[in-house]
């Protein structure tokens, strides 16, 4: 590889950003343009598809090969894309409108099948595009233009959603914290198979500071929780709490002495197959819970192209090289002279 | 003895699990590899066992079978197989007088005759007497020929088909050996199953030479003299099927099919799915939405991208489909049509679905639009789909209709290497030379864009299904600009037209009272009515028309010889919409959604009353 292949400017393609002064995507733009480099793969060997909302612009941005496409539907295309073209590091970029609403049904496929696909979920908990509606992650109670007196809907949980498609590398991020961001979109990129990172995103227009409250600057400290492989489960000031478990049912507590000394902080491990625990950190949501950060899930499964090169070898070996005058004359055939 | 016959018309009539539609198709395969050119129509409910004993629960196999060419399975029935109350009452009016009914007359008690909804005994009330009747207890007689074997009481009555199949195979002359190797290959893992079903094949082909009605000898149905070369059976469906290996083969693209289960399409899904080692790739979506959606992606990584589907999920793979339209990437969906609106009639045919194909996206979304005309030209029709494809940088929409998809008659297998050859260049730098790569820089000839597929290396590119510039293809809200990339888009057909043979007259003169135009699955019938015609000398005259978007080039100076123009078809008059819409001209329609094909001699009257029509016609 070149070394001018190397660079994060390589990857940024001439058409002008278009995102609102302020979007939270620019910094996950920047993020995403910085790490790849070091993934050492040629600037045509990479691929980013999307949907159809704000962040769905991504592709365009980027000097690689890239596909915008049609609301919600970006994981069934970068199936067939992959499928045809298993070389390709292949992105997708998705919303929470258009990853969770109407493209809910593709989105649980592709994480279910195991698709060798980098899934960025941007999760501003608003429809931006379309100025400003409800969205299936919004907080119940959201005033928004199509629920001005507060949105009944209960919300969906991304991360539950990945886990429980069987998703094999779940995590989440925040678009405030550049370092975390490039370490996030790394790992998923290095991982083999299905990635799922939501990134908590800040919609300046429609749905300012909804993540404040936990991602801020100042109350971050208290309002997330890190997940680290290997390493105890605390967060606060000083880390002075921890997650404990008593009889199967989570605590969040101070870290003090007895069942909640620190020896009883539960380890985190993103890379056991059935973890209660996984399941129990994604169901964790502010202000009763801090809020996990980092990856909650990581094991290997067989990538979904590999099972179809497989499965193809293993028809060859058992039928023979293709031969397309044998294939027409499958079946009894007769000849007229 | 034998008694001579040019043609015969079989239908095997039973219950939805009396194996009617296995007996039938190997009935046609035995007259096929004796030689005969043959046409079928399977006919059977939606339901996979609906109620027994019910006329909604009878499954039929037709087969016409000849010593000359034919192009239907035929109008009315030369012998009729019917294995239950129900299957007598629904089928009984389609056999001709004096023809041949076998009747199982086991069953034919109060219960069975409540359930055909049936108020007198048909064996009994007369209501036969048309017929030259063969009444058989034929489950007792099948029971008794397995009696003393391994396979007894129930299912022993189970081979009941096979017992019928080998009394018809004694009428017409058919030996029984092809059908006893295929019965001992499909049951191989049951040899006592198969040995049951010899028995029973062989107890009813006995049982034959008894019958009284018998005693001159068997029918016989010479074989066909059709063009010399080497023949196999085929349905639509596997027609279609085999085209797609052999368009991967000839244009040197991988195969990926995008599809979601759905009758009567699910079949080619089904074949293609065993032929991973010809580098096909099937990929069972989770709806028909991400079907249509993962071949649009993985046109977009260069392969020969394909989905497969009917009516209801057209509707749902429009919205990829528009997208592969904006993109231009080429994308070919398979709709084999069914009876609408929405779930309609899934078993049954219809051409219905031809303005959603050529008009059923939002904006100005113009795409070739194509129709196959019997089971053996599903095979040329895909070929040509893909050839149009991948030419021109296209989606194509070809149709078929259950009734080809699930109809069989014979194939000449033709040698891969006459096939056409459908290799197009993947662009490339070097190709590319100098300067900005200009994904939408067409070619002058046949619209078609560059193919960059991604991979290749220093021509990486974005595209989407916001407009775009013309060549550079980046986000573009520019009015006149969308413009000339409307334009772009539509001139894409007429280079199509362009490519495609002119219109041409199929049978009759260039000028006269009467002019068919037919479409699709409707050319066999509409053929032998048009030709039955010619032979009594009127002035008509047929155009069949497989491109129907764009219309072949020269169709107005065809359809303005005629004082008439009439297009029969199994809808409201979509094809007559179009013709008139298009060509500015007065069309007659002849319309028919009752779920069943035409018969020639339905469309001989039609179009006699369209010849007296056409005098006082308003032109």
């Amino acid at each position: 590889m070149s070394d001018e292949s190397c660079s994060k400017t390589n990857f940024k393609s001439d058409s002008q950003v278009r995102w609102c002064p302020g979007c939270g995507d620019y910094s996950i733009l920047s993020a995403v343009q910085s790490i790849l480099p070091k993934l050492g793969r040629k600037r045509e060997d990479v691929a980013f598809v999307s949907g159809i909302g704000c962040s769905s612009r991504f592709p365009y941005y980027m000097n690689t090969y890239g596909f915008h496409t049609i609301h919600g539907r970006a994981p069934a295309i970068a199936t067939g894309l992959k499928a045809i073209n298993p070389n390709l590091m292949v992105w997708v970029i998705t919303g929470d409108g258009d990853g969770l609403s109407i493209g809910g049904n593709h989105l649980l496929h592709a994480l279910r099948r195991n698709v060798d696909l980098k899934i960025l979920f941007f999760n501003n908990e608003i429809y931006g595009l379309t100025k400003g509606q409800l969205s299936p992650t919004s907080k119940q109670g959201s005033v928004t233009s199509s629920t001005p007196y507060g949105g009944i809907d209960q919300p969906i949980n991304p991360i539950r959603f990945a886990l429980a498609a069987g998703a094999t590398f779940v995590a989440r991020t925040l678009d405030n914290d550049v370092a975390h961001m490039q370490k996030t979109f790394e790992a998923a990129g290095r991982h083999k198979g299905v990635a799922f990172v939501e990134i908590l995103q800040n919609c300046v227009i429609f749905n300012d500071k909804t993540h404040e409250p936990y991602i801020g600057r100042t109350h971050r400290e208290e309002g997330l929780l890190h997940l680290e492989e290997g390493e105890p489960l605390r967060f606060g000031a000083g880390h002075g709490k921890g997650i404990f478990a008593e009889n199967l049912e989570i605590e969040v507590a101070p870290i003090g002495e007895g069942a909640h000394s620190k020896e009883r902080v539960l380890i985190h491990k993103p890379n056991a197959e059935h973890s209660l625990l996984t399941h129990a950190l994604a169901d964790f949501t502010y202000p009763h819970r801090p809020v996990p950060i980092g990856i909650f899930k990581q094991v290997n499964h067989p990538e979904y192209h590999h099972l179809v090169q497989e499965q193809e070898h293993a028809v060859i070996r058992q039928e023979g090289p293709a031969d397309l005058g044998a294939l027409f004359r499958a079946g009894p055939t007769w000849t007229i002279d | 003895m034998k008694i001579d016959l040019k043609s015969a018309v079989v239908r095997f009539a039973g219950d939805s699990g009396d194996g009617m539609q296995l007996v039938g198709a190997q009935f046609a395969t035995t007259s096929a590899e004796f030689g005969n050119d043959l046409a079928t129509f399977p006919d059977y409910p939606a339901e996979i066992r609906a109620p027994i004993g019910t006329r909604a629960g009878v499954s039929a196999y037709q087969i016409h079978f000849a010593s000359s060419d034919i192009s239907t399975p035929g109008d009315e029935l030369d012998a009729l197989v019917a294995m239950n109350v129900a299957a007598l009452l629904v089928h009984r009016h389609d056999l001709k007088t004096g023809g041949i009914l076998i009747v199982d007359t086991y069953g034919f008690d109060e219960k069975h005759l409540k359930l055909a909804e049936c108020k007198s005994n048909p064996l009994e009330d007369g209501t036969l007497s048309d017929f030259r009747v063969i009444q058989l207890d034929i489950h007792s007689l099948t029971e008794k020929a397995l009696a003393g074997g391994p396979v007894k009481g129930k299912n022993a009555a189970r081979c009941k088909n096979m017992w019928a199949l080998g009394l018809v195979n004694w009428i017409f002359g058919r030996p029984l050996d092809h059908t006893e190797e295929w019965i001992r290959k499909k049951f191989a893992a049951h040899p006592e199953i198969a040995e049951a079903n010899i028995s029973a094949l062989r107890a009813g082909n006995s049982h034959a030479e008894t019958l009284e009605l018998f005693q001159s000898g068997a029918y016989e149905v010479k074989p066909a003299k059709l063009p010399p070369g080497e023949y196999r059976k085929i349905s639509g469906n596997e027609a279609c099927a085999l085209g797609l290996v052999a368009a991967s083969k000839r244009s040197g693209r991988r195969l990926f099919l995008g599809s979601y289960p759905i009758t009567p399409a699910s079949q080619i899904l089904h074949e293609l799915a065993q032929w991973k080692h010809f580098g096909v790739e099937t990929f069972q979506a989770e709806d028909e939405i991400a079907a249509a959606a993962s071949a649009v992606g993985a046109a977009f990584g260069g392969g020969l991208a394909v989905t497969t589907t009917s009516g209801p999920g057209l509707c749902l793979k429009m919205e990829a489909i528009n997208l592969a339209v904006k993109v231009e990437l080429p994308v070919v969906i398979i709709n084999v049509q069914r009876g609408g609106p929405s779930t309609g009639l899934p078993t049954k045919t219809e051409q219905s679905d031809l303005l959603q194909a050529t008009f059923g996206r939002n904006g100005d979304s113009p795409l070739p639009v194509l129709a196959a005309a019997s089971p053996a030209d599903c095979f040329d029709a895909t070929l040509e789909a893909c050839q149009i494809a991948l030419r021109h940088m296209t989606p194509v929409i070809l149709l078929t209709d259950g009734y080809i998809a699930n109809g069989s008659e014979p194939w000449l297998i033709p040698a891969e290497e006459d096939l056409p050859d459908l290799r197009t260049p993947s662009m490339t730098r070097e190709m590319w030379g100098e300067g900005p790569y200009l994904p939408y820089k067409r070619d002058v000839a046949t619209g078609a864009r560059p193919w960059a597929i991604p991979g290749t290396p220093d021509l990486e590119h974005r595209i989407g299904g916001i407009e775009g510039e013309s060549l550079t293809g980046k986000i573009s809200y520019d009015s006149l600009n969308h413009q000339v990339m409307t334009d772009e888009r539509q001139a894409k057909l007429a280079a199509v037209a362009d490519f495609l043979p002119p219109a041409t007259l199929r049978a009759g003169k260039g000028s006269g009272d009467l002019l068919v135009v037919s479409w699709g699955g409707t050319l066999g019938s509409v053929a032998t009515a048009v030709d039955r015609l010619l032979d009594h000398g009127a002035s008509i005259a047929h155009l069949h028309l497989r491109m129907l978007n764009p219309l072949p080039k020269g169709i107005d100076d065809i359809i303005k010889s005629f004082r008439r123009v009439l297009v029969p078809e199994w809808n409201v008059g979509q094809l007559q919409f179009l013709l008139q819409g298009r060509l500015g001209v007065k069309v007659h329609s002849y319309q028919k959604v009752q779920g069943q094909p035409f018969k020639v001699s339905e469309l001989v009257h039609v179009f006699e009353a369209n010849l007296t029509q056409s005098g006082v016609s308003e032109k």
